[in-house]
C-alpha cells in the first residue's frame, strides 16, 4: 500500500465526493491481488477489507445498499468479494430489503449506506427492524475522523441518531478493530433477541492499512442471554396449565425468530389448547388447524378476541403485548393468569404483569414446559366454546357481481393461486389487514410485514429482500396499497434490473384507505388529505420500469390475471381496482376492550 | 348493502368479571391496587467508553423515566465507570429501569441499593458576605468548607445526604445566595455488600422491589 492510504490528509478528502480516479489508482489494492488462491483468502490489507472479510466469515451472501463518498472504500473491497451487492434505488429500500432478508432467512440482512443523507435514509428501515426485533446489520460510511464534529460535508452523528433505534451501535475508530466491530455487530444482531445493529465507518479508518483479520462473530462479554428458564417457575407454570379450564396460547414473533413453531405446535396439539397469534406471530401455527383462532388485536378475528378476553390462563410466548394487541390494558385478558415466555427479561411485566415469568429461549422453554406437564388440562367445554365463537363471528364477506371488486376476494384468490410456502409482504393500511385476515398462513417466515412501526412503503423493497432469501419454488407476493406503493415504487427498477420474480398486487382504492376508514368512524367523514384525486396507472408505470403490468376491474378478470402475473418470470404489478369504500372489520377502537370489537361501523 | 361482518353485537356478548389496573396487574374489583412512586438509588457499572453516558441518559428520556439525579465517574478499574442514578417511579417502573439498563450492551451490572446504603452529594454555594461572622457560623453548623472568599462573596463546599444539603442551602438563604452548583447523589452499599454486581437474567425478570420500608433515598 502507498503511504497516502494510511495517512489521509483532510485536503485530500475534501474533493473526494467526485471519485478521484488518480487517487484510486495510486491507493489501489495490493499490486498482485490477481493470483487468488482457492483455499486461503488473501490477507487483509485495509480496514475496508477487514470489514468485508468479517461479512464473509459470517457467511453473508447478499448486501443491499447505495454507494457514496464515505462508504467507497468498503465498496471497493466488495468489488473483489463473492458477496452479491444489490444496488437499491433508495437507502430506505436497502434497509427494508435487508430486514426482510433477515426475516425470511433467519440470518441478519446487511445494508450499506454512505454518511449523512445515506445514513439518515436508512433510519426508517432501522427503526422498523428494531420494533420488530429483526436481525439486521447496517454499515454506514462516515467522514474521516479528523472531520467528525466539524459539520463536514455529508456528516451526521449517525450513532447519535440511531442510538434509540438500534440494539447496539458502534463508531469504529481503529483500523485494527474495525473488522471485529463488524463481526460483533453481526453476532449481536442475531443472538438472543435479534435486532438491528450499526457500525459507523469513518473513511480514514476503512482506507487505513491493517493486517488484523477480524475475529469470528461473537457477542461481547457483557452481553448474556439466558437459554433455560428457572425450573421452579416452569413447574409452577406447568401446574397452572394443568389446572386451567380456559387456556389459550398466544404466539408472538419471538416464536418464529426463536425457531419454536414446531414445539409450540406439538404442545398445543397434544394438550388441545386453542392458539392465537399476534400479527408478527402469523405463520407460527397453521391457520387451517382446528385449534387455530388466528390473530387477535385491533383487527384480529372476533373469535380470537373473545377467547383472549375470556381465558383463565394465557401462555404468551415471544410477544411484547403491544397496544395494538392488548387494546386497553384494564380489559385485556382480565381473568387470566399470565405465563410469559421471553428471551428478553425486560419484556416480562413491561405492559402486562406476568404471574409466571419464564426468561429463556422460546424453543427451550416450551420444551421445558412439555416435560413438566403431567396431565392435559380439561378443555372440552372451552374448545367447544371457541368453536362456537368461530362460527358466530366467521370472517365471511359478500362479493356481489354488480359491485366493485372486494379486496378480500382478491387476497383469497392470490392465496389459492400460490403454494402453502408462498411469501407475502405488505405495505401498511387496510390492504395489510386484509392480507392478515384472508390469507391462510401455515408456515413460519412466510409473512413479512411492518408490525411495530407500521411503515408504509415497506412491501416492495421487502419483497426484493424476501425473494433473495427465499427458495426458488417459493412465490413472493407483495400485497400493497396505492399509497404505500407510491412511497417506494422506485425499487421496481431494482426488481427489473435483478430480474426478480415478484408479483405486486396493488389494492387500489384511490384512498389512503385506513385513514379514510378512521375519518369515517371518528372524524365525521371529513376526508382531510386522504383522497387521491389522481393515482398513476400502476400497470403502465410498471411497464415504464420494464416490469409487466396488469389491471383488474372486474371479478371475472381476477383469477386469470393473477395466474398470468404469477406465471410471468420477473417482476409484475397488478393494479387491482377495488371497492373504494371497503372497510376492515372486525375492529377494536384503539385503547378499547378486545371483547367489544365492532363488526360494522354502527358498532364503533 | 350493509358493510361489516355478522355476529352478535357487543352488548349481546358475555363480558368477564375481572379487570387489570393501568400497570397490567390483575385486580380484585373491590380493592384498587396501584403502586405509588417511590425514590430509590440505582447503581450501575459500565464499560468506560465514549457514548455510554449518552446511551444511559437517552434511555431515561425516551422511556420517560423520572430521573432525579445522575452522577458518573471512574472506578478503581480504568475500564469501568460507575453511574449512580436516583429515580422516582412506582415499583413496576423501577423494575423496568433496571431491566432496560441491563439490556444496554456496555452495561456490566445494575443494582438497586438497600436503604442503608451510603449516599452523598456535594454542593457549592456562593453567598453574599456582608455578614461574615454569621455566614461562618452557619457554615460551621453544616461542616461546610470555605473554598473561596472575596469582600463580596463567600463560597462553601458542603457534602452530605440530600436533606442536609437542602437544609444548609435553606439556612444560607438568609444571606442571599448568588449561585449554587450540586453534583447529585453518589452512593455505595455498606459493608461487604456489593454495590453493583452481575445478576442472572431470571433474577432480573423477577426482581421484586428491595425497599418496602420507610426509607427514602436520601435518609442517611
Ligand atoms: C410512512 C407512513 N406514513 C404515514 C402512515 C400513516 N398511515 C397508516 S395507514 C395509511 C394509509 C395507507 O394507505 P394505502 O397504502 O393506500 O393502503 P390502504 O389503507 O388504502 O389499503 C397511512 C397514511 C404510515 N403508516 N406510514
Amino acid at each position: 500500500m502507498s503511504e497516502r492510504a494510511a495517512s489521509v490528509t483532510p485536503a485530500e478528502e475534501q474533493d473526494d465526493e467526485q471519485p478521484d480516479a488518480d487517487a484510486q489508482i495510486a491507493d489501489g489494492a495490493a499490486p498482485d491481488a490477481t493470483e487468488e488462491s482457492e483455499t486461503t483468502p488473501e490477507p487483509v490489507t485495509t480496514g475496508a477489507e477487514a470489514v468485508v472479510r468479517a461479512l464473509e466469515n459470517a457467511g453473508v451472501e447478499y448486501a443491499f445498499g447505495v454507494q457514496g463518498g464515505a462508504i467507497m472504500p468498503v465498496y471497493d473491497a466488495l468489488y473483489d468479494s463473492d458477496i452479491y451487492h444489490v444496488t437499491m434505488a433508495h437507502e430506505q429500500g436497502a434497509a427494508h430489503a435487508a430486514d426482510a432478508y433477515g426475516i425470511v432467512s433467519g440470518e441478519p440482512g446487511i445494508c450499506l449506506a454512505t454518511s449523512g443523507p445515506g445514513a439518515t435514509n436508512l433510519v426508517t428501515g432501522i427503526a422498523d427492524a428494531d420494533m420488530d426485533s429483526d436481525p439486521m446489520v447496517a454499515l454506514t460510511g462516515q467522514v474521516p475522523t479528523a472531520f467528525v464534529g466539524n459539520d463536514a460535508f455529508q456528516e451526521t452523528d449517525t450513532t447519535g441518531v440511531t442510538t434509540p433505534i438500534t440494539k447496539e451501535n458502534t463508531f469504529s475508530s481503529d483500523p485494527d478493530r474495525v473488522g471485529t466491530d463488524v463481526s460483533e455487530a453481526f453476532a449481536l444482531a442475531r443472538d438472543g433477541r435479534p435486532g438491528p445493529t450499526l457500525v459507523d465507518l469513518p473513511k480514514d479508518v476503512t482506507k487505513s492499512e491493517t493486517d488484523r483479520e477480524p475475529d469470528d462473530p461473537r457477542v461481547p462479554d457483557t452481553y448474556e442471554v439466558q437459554e433455560r428458564a428457572d425450573e421452579e417457575i416452569v413447574a409452577a407454570a406447568a401446574e397452572r396449565i394443568e389446572n386451567a379450564a380456559k387456556p389459550v396460547m398466544l404466539l408472538g414473533g419471538g416464536v418464529i425468530k426463536g425457531e419454536a413453531s414446531d414445539v409450540c405446535r406439538e404442545f398445543a396439539i397434544e394438550h388441545e389448547i386453542p392458539v392465537i397469534t399476534t400479527m408478527p406471530g402469523i405463520g407460527a401455527f397453521p391457520e387451517d388447524h382446528e385449534l387455530s383462532l388466528e390473530m387477535a388485536g385491533m383487527h384480529g378475528t372476533g373469535y380470537a378476541n373473545m377467547a383472549i378476553t375470556h381465558c383463565d390462563a394465557l401462555i404468551g410466548i415471544g410477544t411484547r403485548f403491544d397496544d395494538r394487541l392488548t387494546g386497553g390494558i384494564e380489559t385485556f385478558a382480565p381473568d387470566a393468569e399470565l405465563i410469559h415466555v421471553d428471551i428478553d427479561p425486560a419484556e416480562i411485566s413491561k405492559n402486562i404483569r406476568a404471574d409466571y415469568p419464564l426468561v429463556g429461549d422460546a424453543a427451550t422453554v416450551v420444551e421445558q414446559l412439555c416435560e413438566a406437564i403431567d396431565a392435559s388440562p380439561k378443555v372440552a367445554k372451552w374448545r367447544a366454546q371457541c368453536q362456537q365463537w368461530k362460527s358466530d363471528y366467521s370472517m365471511a364477506y359478500e362479493a356481489p357481481e354488480d359491485e366493485p371488486v372486494q379486496p378480500e376476494f382478491v387476497v383469497e384468490a392470490l392465496d389459492e393461486a400460490t403454494s402453502d410456502r408462498a411469501i407475502v409482504t405488505t405495505g401498511v393500511g387496510q390492504h395489510q389487514m386484509w392480507a392478515c385476515q384472508y390469507w391462510t398462513y401455515t408456515e413460519p417466515r412466510t409473512w413479512v410485514s411492518s408490525h411495530g412501526l407500521g411503515t408504509m412503503g415497506y412491501g416492495l423493497p421487502a419483497a426484493i429482500g424476501a425473494r433473495l432469501a427465499a427458495d426458488d419454488d417459493q412465490e413472493v407476493v407483495c400485497i400493497d396499497g396505492d399509497g404505500s406503493f407510491l412511497m417506494t415504487l422506485q425499487e421496481l427498477s431494482v426488481a427489473v434490473r435483478e430480474n426478480l420474480d415478484i408479483t405486486v398486487a396493488v389494492l387500489n382504492n384511490e384512498y389512503i384507505g385506513m385513514v379514510r376508514q378512521w375519518q369515517d368512524a371518528f372524524f365525521e367523514g371529513r376526508h382531510s388529505a386522504s383522497e387521491y384525486h389522481w393515482c398513476p396507472e400502476f400497470d403502465k408505470l410498471a411497464e415504464a420500469f420494464g416490469a409487466r403490468g396488469f389491471r383488474i376491474d372486474d371479478y371475472d378478470e381476477v383469477a386469470e390475471t393473477i395466474e398470468a402475473a404469477l406465471a410471468y418470470d420477473g417482476p409484475s404489478v397488478i393494479d387491482v381496482h377495488i371497492d373504494p369504500e371497503a372497510n376492515v372489520y372486525p375492529m377494536v377502537p384503539s385503547g378499547g376492550d378486545n371483547g367489544q370489537f365492532a363488526l360494522t361501523e354502527e358498532q364503533l | 348493502m350493509r358493510r361489516g361482518l355478522d355476529g352478535p353485537a357487543p352488548e349481546e356478548r358475555p363480558t368477564p368479571e375481572g379487570r387489570r389496573n393501568d400497570q397490567g396487574i390483575r385486580i380484585d374489583p373491590e380493592v384498587e391496587a396501584t403502586h405509588l412512586p417511590r425514590r430509590t438509588v440505582i447503581s450501575t457499572l459500565v464499560q468506560h467508553e465514549p457514548g455510554v453516558l449518552a446511551e444511559v441518559s437517552g434511555l431515561f428520556s425516551r422511556r420517560q423515566f423520572n430521573i432525579e439525579s445522575l452522577t458518573v465517574g471512574p472506578t478503581d478499574d480504568e475500564d469501568r465507570a460507575r453511574i449512580t442514578l436516583v429515580v422516582e417511579e412506582p415499583d413496576p417502573g423501577i423494575d423496568q429501569v433496571k431491566k432496560q439498563l441491563r439490556k444496554l450492551v456496555p452495561v456490566i451490572s445494575v443494582r438497586e441499593l438497600a436503604p442503608d446504603a451510603m449516599r452523598r452529594e456535594l454542593a457549592l454555594v456562593k453567598v453574599d458576605a456582608e455578614r461574615p461572622d454569621q455566614v461562618a457560623a452557619v457554615a460551621d453548623m453544616y461542616d461546610a468548607t470555605t473554598v473561596d472568599s472575596s469582600p463580596e462573596t463567600a463560597t462553601f463546599e458542603i457534602t452530605g445526604a440530600r436533606q442536609k444539603i437542602e437544609a444548609a442551602i435553606e439556612t444560607f438563604g438568609q444571606f442571599g445566595i448568588r449561585e449554587i452548583s450540586r453534583t447529585g447523589t453518589t452512593a455505595l452499599a455498606r459493608g461487604t455488600a456489593e454495590t453493583a454486581a452481575p445478576v442472572s437474567a431470571t433474577e432480573s425478570a423477577t426482581d421484586q422491589p428491595t425497599q418496602q420500608d420507610q426509607y427514602t433515598a436520601d435518609d442517611d
